[in-house]
């Protein structure tokens, strides 16, 4: 019964050591803060894989304050988790842990705060996978995201962390309140805030407009964290502004926690008024205007952290058409590749982050031929790259070629076309700006510039990452083994995720429990908590999907190769190029960095959720 | 039950996003985002009112009285919590943002472009 104990524990120990580190942090030796941070997260860790172990056989459930149900009813808060609950919660301990190695010699001059914030950050991700109650889930939820507003601006001597933390503080926020809206709906409703109990209440009403509404307000709040198109503006605000570390686990687990919050809620606490099939419609075509606003977007940018942060737009659309099928053997393969994102494009913003200390830039084009001399990181930048295009056997080549085989069993081909796009679109964007800054491939373009009132340079008005400050104590001269490792360890990752033989089997039965409504009402409610037993030989890699990684690989390094010889094109061809930029400039204007205009965007996306909610 | 409330709370939420929306002051800004949660609080007590009850203290009340749902007011009392910290952490990035840029009128951020 001892694993019935770790889930608050899991949440409890950290809260405690990032409380003692705020208020003794001055006190202690840099040593000791992150000793003790890193034991934290290692110790969330273990705990986690004693769940992801348990809940191989069943769900663990455990209610605070010892108020088991009676009769399936109770007056707690309630614990639940399964299979994907427990693997995210493990994939965050990971992130941070790399994110906290990172630091060690990448914010030297960095206070024990940091540290304080980053485990409190590791509280909100973990307390938000681990719950079965919908106002915990929103105190989790809340809980990271101010962290995160902290974290983004925590260079608050600089202009621009200030102006992305701003923008993603409010719109967050006001998510969230979407978010609590629909909550205090849904109580109004039930008199309950579990997910089981709100499944089993609902089950005797008939679905009315009141349901509709609440269904779309808490989809909202998750949707804004998960940066589904329109509401994604804040994201590469945030990301191109917060300390790489921190760019880590914004990309790789914490908007990912919003489609795994839409994909719990509609599964639990929606299920019996909604069933899934009414969310689908809506899910798949925000899917599909994410992955193709993200892809295309990340293209267009030059600042290194912007192009990433766009890419994990492009992937979180190809995320929610995954999911949008709610069959297990799509959301299986959504689950790898989450993961396999998570690691890939963690290396990423981590070699990114070695490039803005070593060289005091994340411009691409300032950047040009100035990482030849960095040989460690240039191989991780460009492995990562083809990794985020789909490379096999990488993770993400694993997980893009599951969801597109769980999706063609379901009867959607389509996704299949979406989904190579994406993958060479962002793996070229990167794999472009790799060969131009690693390699020094090209004509070294020249930043004109006007120099605007903040001493910002700023080429057509657009966002440059030229005058970046460091996050470091001057220039680090060469790269420590602290800022490598987690780098190499996270592209190591990815790969053995891509490798290990019953990762996909063990991901689709995650996913099996995900989508069982009623199982799940059961474990929590009527201590029934076995789960299925595994679902022996799902398919792992096939040759048909092998095809598709090839494709989408080949096609990336075509992207990225014609943009860096752009300039030797046929002129018939750089004229189609110069054709299609136009209508991109439309795109790019509406991502102002405006706070006003992204409030309307977000109201433009309720309304929209809602009619699409409701006509489906 | 009167629906007033419900409404009360759905022209908070709306008119603050319209502040916000047309903000030329980030401290403004921030009030209207304060605006908007107070919607939450009007709606969540709205949920758990009921018509002649008293508050739900049993301290001096003999049990069984009727009184409102206080569930929803541990909701809202959270949920101010949540607030003062936003809007702390808002407040202090804009009194960094008059540092910095000079300005605290969202037209005339222009950091962040693409």
């Amino acid at each position: 019964m001892v694993v019935e104990t770790l889930p608050p524990l899991m949440v409890a120990l950290p809260l405690l050591t990032a409380t003692v580190l705020a208020a003794a942090g001055r006190v202690l030796p840099r040593l000791v803060i992150d000793a003790v941070s890193l034991l934290t997260c290692l110790l969330v860790f273990a705990g986690s894989v004693a769940l992801l172990v348990a809940t191989g056989s069943r769900r663990v459930v455990s209610w605070l304050g010892g108020y088991s149900p009676e009769h399936g009813v109770s007056v707690g808060v309630v614990f639940v988790v399964d299979r994907v609950g427990a693997g995210l919660a493990a994939l965050v301990a990971v992130l941070v842990t790399a994110a906290l190695t990172y630091t060690w010699r990448y914010f030297e001059e960095v206070e024990s705060y940091f540290h304080a914030l980053i485990l409190l950050f590791l509280v909100g991700m973990v307390g938000f996978v681990l719950t079965g109650d919908l106002f915990n889930a929103f105190v989790f939820f809340e809980l990271m995201g101010a962290v995160a507003y902290a974290l983004t601006g925590y260079k608050i001597e600089e202009a621009k962390p200030l102006q992305g933390a701003l923008n993603f503080a409010v719109i967050n926020s006001l998510g969230a309140y979407c978010a609590l809206l629909g909550i205090g709906l849904v109580y109004g409703r039930t008199g309950e805030l579990g997910f089981a109990q709100v499944q089993r209440a609902l089950a005797g009403h008939h679905t009315d407009w009141l349901v509709l509404l609440a269904a779309t307000l808490v989809f909202t709040g998750f949707l804004v964290k998960g940066a589904a198109v329109p509401f994604h503006f804040w994201l590469a605000d945030a990301h191109a502004v917060a300390p790489s570390p921190v760019c880590v686990l914004f990309s790789g687990v914490m908007v990912e926690l919003g489609i795994y919050g839409v994909a719990r809620t509609a599964s639990t606490a929606f299920s019996s008024a909604l069933p899934a099939e009414r969310f689908r419609p809506v899910l798949m075509v925000a899917g599909v205007l994410t992955a193709v606003i993200g892809a295309v977007m990340c293209q267009a940018q030059s600042h290194l952290k912007r192009l990433l942060a766009f890419s994990t737009v492009g992937h979180v659309g190809v995320f929610l058409v995954a999911l949008g099928a709610f069959e297990p053997a799509a959301v299986g393969g959504l689950v790898v590749y989450v993961l396999g994102h998570a690691a890939v494009k963690g290396a990423l913003f981590l070699c990114t982050g070695i490039l803005l200390n070593t060289r005091g830039s994340v411009d691409e084009a300032q950047l040009h031929g100035r990482g030849r001399d960095l040989p460690l990181t240039r191989v991780c930048f460009l492995a990562g790259g083809l990794a985020l295009a789909a490379l096999p056997p990488f993770g993400t080549g694993l997980g893009e070629t599951l969801s597109e085989e769980g999706l063609s069993h379901a009867g959607f081909s389509w996704p299949s076309a979406l989904f190579v796009g994406v993958s060479a679109l962002t793996g070229g964007a990167v794999l472009r700006a790799g060969m131009r800054v690693f390699v020094g491939m090209g004509i070294p373009p020249s930043i004109q510039g006007e120099t605007s009132v903040q001493g910002e340079i700023s080429v057509h008005g657009e966002t440059r990452g030229v005058d970046e400050n460091r996050e470091t104590e001057g220039a680090v001269r060469s790269v420590p083994a602290t800022m490598l490792a987690p780098v190499v360890a996270l592209l190591a990752g990815g790969l053995a995720l891509g490798l290990l033989p019953g990762l996909a089997a063990s991901a689709q039965d995650a996913a099996q429990q995900l989508l069982d409504s009623a199982g799940y009402a059961a474990a929590a409610l009527d201590g029934i908590r076995a789960v299925p037993p595994p679902t022996p030989g799902a398919e792992t890699w096939s040759l048909s999907g092998l095809l598709f990684d090839m494709v989408s690989t080949l096609l990336a390094l075509l992207i990225a190769v014609t943009a860096v010889y752009s300039d030797r094109l046929p002129r018939l061809l750089r004229g189609i190029v110069h054709a299609v930029r136009l209508p991109l400039g439309a795109l790019r204007s509406t991502h102002s960095g405006h706070l006003g205009d992204y409030v309307a965007w977000l109201l433009v996306g309720v309304t929209l959720l809602a009619i699409g909610i409701a006509v489906s | 039950m009167s629906v007033l409330p419900y409404l009360v709370a759905g022209w908070l939420f709306l008119v603050g996003c319209h502040g916000l929306v047309t903000s030329r002051n980030l401290v403004h800004a921030v009030a209207c985002l304060t605006v908007t949660q107070s919607a939450t609080y009007v709606l969540l007590l709205a949920v758990g009112f009921r018509a002649g009850a008293t508050a739900p203290v049993f301290s001096d009340i003999p049990v069984g009285t009727r009184v409102v749902d206080p569930v929803v007011q541990a909701l809202t009392l959270t949920d101010i919590v949540v607030s003062a910290t936003i809007t702390a952490v808002l407040l202090a990035l804009t009194i960094q943002i008059h540092k910095r840029h000079g300005t605290v009128n969202p037209d005339e951020l222009r950091a962040l472009r693409d």
